[in-house]
């Protein structure tokens, strides 16, 4: 597969960009560090030469964003998207977030995307850099010299599982397309299902009670893009982090995935920017899990315009009070 | 004299086109049920907001129970089809959160269905005082 540089998208998009095909270009800027990259719109031809990057920290999903760059964008603008940002940006199309006509998306194939996290873990604090080789990274330490990783050791928990290589919408792709893929992103609910239910509200009393209630998860997920949300409503109660008592944050995180189950492509970006470190795709998939079994395998976001199985129902649907006693024997 | 008796906290949605009208024909027949039920009337099943469970949960209910038309009998013809749909993946993820899922029922109940009304009311009141107080799903910042 051919490499993908951030050389080959520079060219790519000054040359998008000169021919008059957009206006603008969205993808990814570099920041402080090599690990903290940041979703931006450029504008400028010197702009972009100098501060765009992509590379192993370009995790993130840069689809929502499009809802308002397009707003104001009187010409189109190119997007720069990996198999699974775009079936986020199906599901933003089948939700009408924004206009098709005004983006022009560029498929890249990707090879899985690098958690800061676990470098930081193998390669301790002071960080100076971090470079890309051909199977993994190289990182220079304050303290413990040079290291070099392995790439699938530094994986995101979504790019280990990755549902798919599959670019389900583009204009232009770089690169050959990739398929649809086997996973095991079910293992861990699956786990959790035949644990005893002291155990697993044990696990999310240990997980949820260290939530921070910063809201990153909501403001990072591509499914949710209300404009009001009721988590801001001074008036809930509950737009603050608790301070005591055992439902600490459940409520805020079960309606956060209900909110979007059906429509969540498991995307996994809640998990990547969770500070806290909490496992949410868990919760997401947890949905997921449930709605393949009760209605049948349904993944949001690879079709523009399919109905999701909660604005859906067949008459022989399973009754919940059945849904919840599946697993007793 | 009967000490600490628990007394169940216990919120049943009924949609207005059956179930509520099936607990006044249950009161009209002299049926009795707990009065720890307390009916809020909501003009469909699919009315019920997973949220509304969950505050009532977090404000101190020990049980909810929705109750709606049969499958097929919605007086909004699909209602209760959705309801259906919604309920049964809440209370899936209640139960992987390791909440007790006997706390949360949903029943389908006509208006012609005094009798049921009661039974059902009476079993998920039984059921909610053999699980105890909710502890897991209450929060002291919504308690009044
Ligand atoms: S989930 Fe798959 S497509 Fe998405 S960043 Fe990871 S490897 Fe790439
Ligand atoms: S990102 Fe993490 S800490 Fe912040 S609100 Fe979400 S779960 Fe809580």
């Amino acid at each position: 597969m051919q490499k993908i540089t951030r050389e080959i998208l520079i060219d790519k998009a000054a040359f998008l960009l000169s021919t008059g095909v957009v206006g603008s270009v969205f993808g990814w800027r570099a920041g402080e560090f090599d690990y903290d990259v940041t979703p931006a719109l450029f504008t400028d031809k010197t702009d972009l030469k100098n501060n765009f990057v992509f590379g192993d920290f370009c995790g993130a999903n840069v689809s929502k964003y499009l809802i308002k760059a397009t707003k104001n964008a009187e010409e189109k603008i190119l997007v720069f998207l990996k198999p699974c940002d775009t079936y986020s940006f199906n599901q933003l199309l089948t939700e009408h977030r924004f206009n098709r006509e005004k983006v022009y998306v560029v498929g890249i194939p990707c090879e899985g995307m690098a958690d800061v996290r676990k470098i930081k873990e193998k390669a301790g604090e002071g960080i100076l850099k971090i470079s890309s080789t051909e199977d993994g990274v190289i990182v220079d330490t304050l303290y413990n010299g040079t290291i070099s990783l392995k790439k699938e050791d530094i994986l995101l928990e979504r790019c280990k599982n990755c549902k798919s290589k599959k670019h389900v919408a583009y204009d232009e792709l770089i690169g050959e397309d990739g398929t649809v893929l086997e996973n095991d992103r079910f293992d861990e609910v699956a786990a959790l299902e035949a644990m005893s239910p002291e155990e697993r509200f044990n696990f999310w009393q240990n997980e949820l009670s260290r939530c921070i209630r910063c809201n990153a998860c909501r403001d990072v997920c591509p499914a949710c893009t209300c404009e009001k949300c009721v988590f801001d409503n001074p008036e809930s109660g509950v737009e603050n982090k608790a301070a005591y008592n055992s439902f600490e944050e459940k409520m805020f995180h079960i309606i956060r995935a209900f909110h979007v189950a059906g429509r969540c492509t498991d995307c996994g970006e809640c998990s990547r920017v969770c500070p806290q470190h909490i496992p949410l795709h868990l919760l997401n998939r947890k949905f997921i899990k449930d709605i393949n079994q009760f209605y049948g395998e349904y993944q949001a976001g690879e079709e523009v315009g399919s109905r999701a199985p909660l604005v859906n129902y067949t008459k022989e649907d399973i009754e919940p009070n059945d849904a919840v006693n599946k697993g007793d024997k | 004299m009967q000490v600490n008796e628990f007394k169940p906290k216990i919120v049943a949605f009924c949609c207005n086109w059956c179930s509520y009208a099936g607990a006044d024909l249950a009161g009209s027949n002299r049926l009795s049920y707990p009065a720890d039920v307390k009916i809020i009337r909501v003009p469909c099943s699919c009315r019920v907001n997973p949220m509304f469970i969950l505050r009532a949960f977090q404000r101190g209910a020990d049980g909810v129970i929705i109750c709606g038309c049969h499958p097929g009998d919605c007086h909004y013809t699909s209602g209760n089809y959705y309801t259906r749909r919604r309920m049964a993946l809440l209370f899936s993820m209640l139960d992987y959160l390791g909440i007790e899922k006997d706390r949360m029922r949903l029943e389908w109940v006509s208006a012609a269905e005094g009798a049921k009304f009661a039974t059902t009311m009476n079993e998920f009141t039984e059921k909610i005082i053999s699980l105890g107080e909710n502890k897991r799903l209450e929060d002291l910042r919504c308690k009044k």
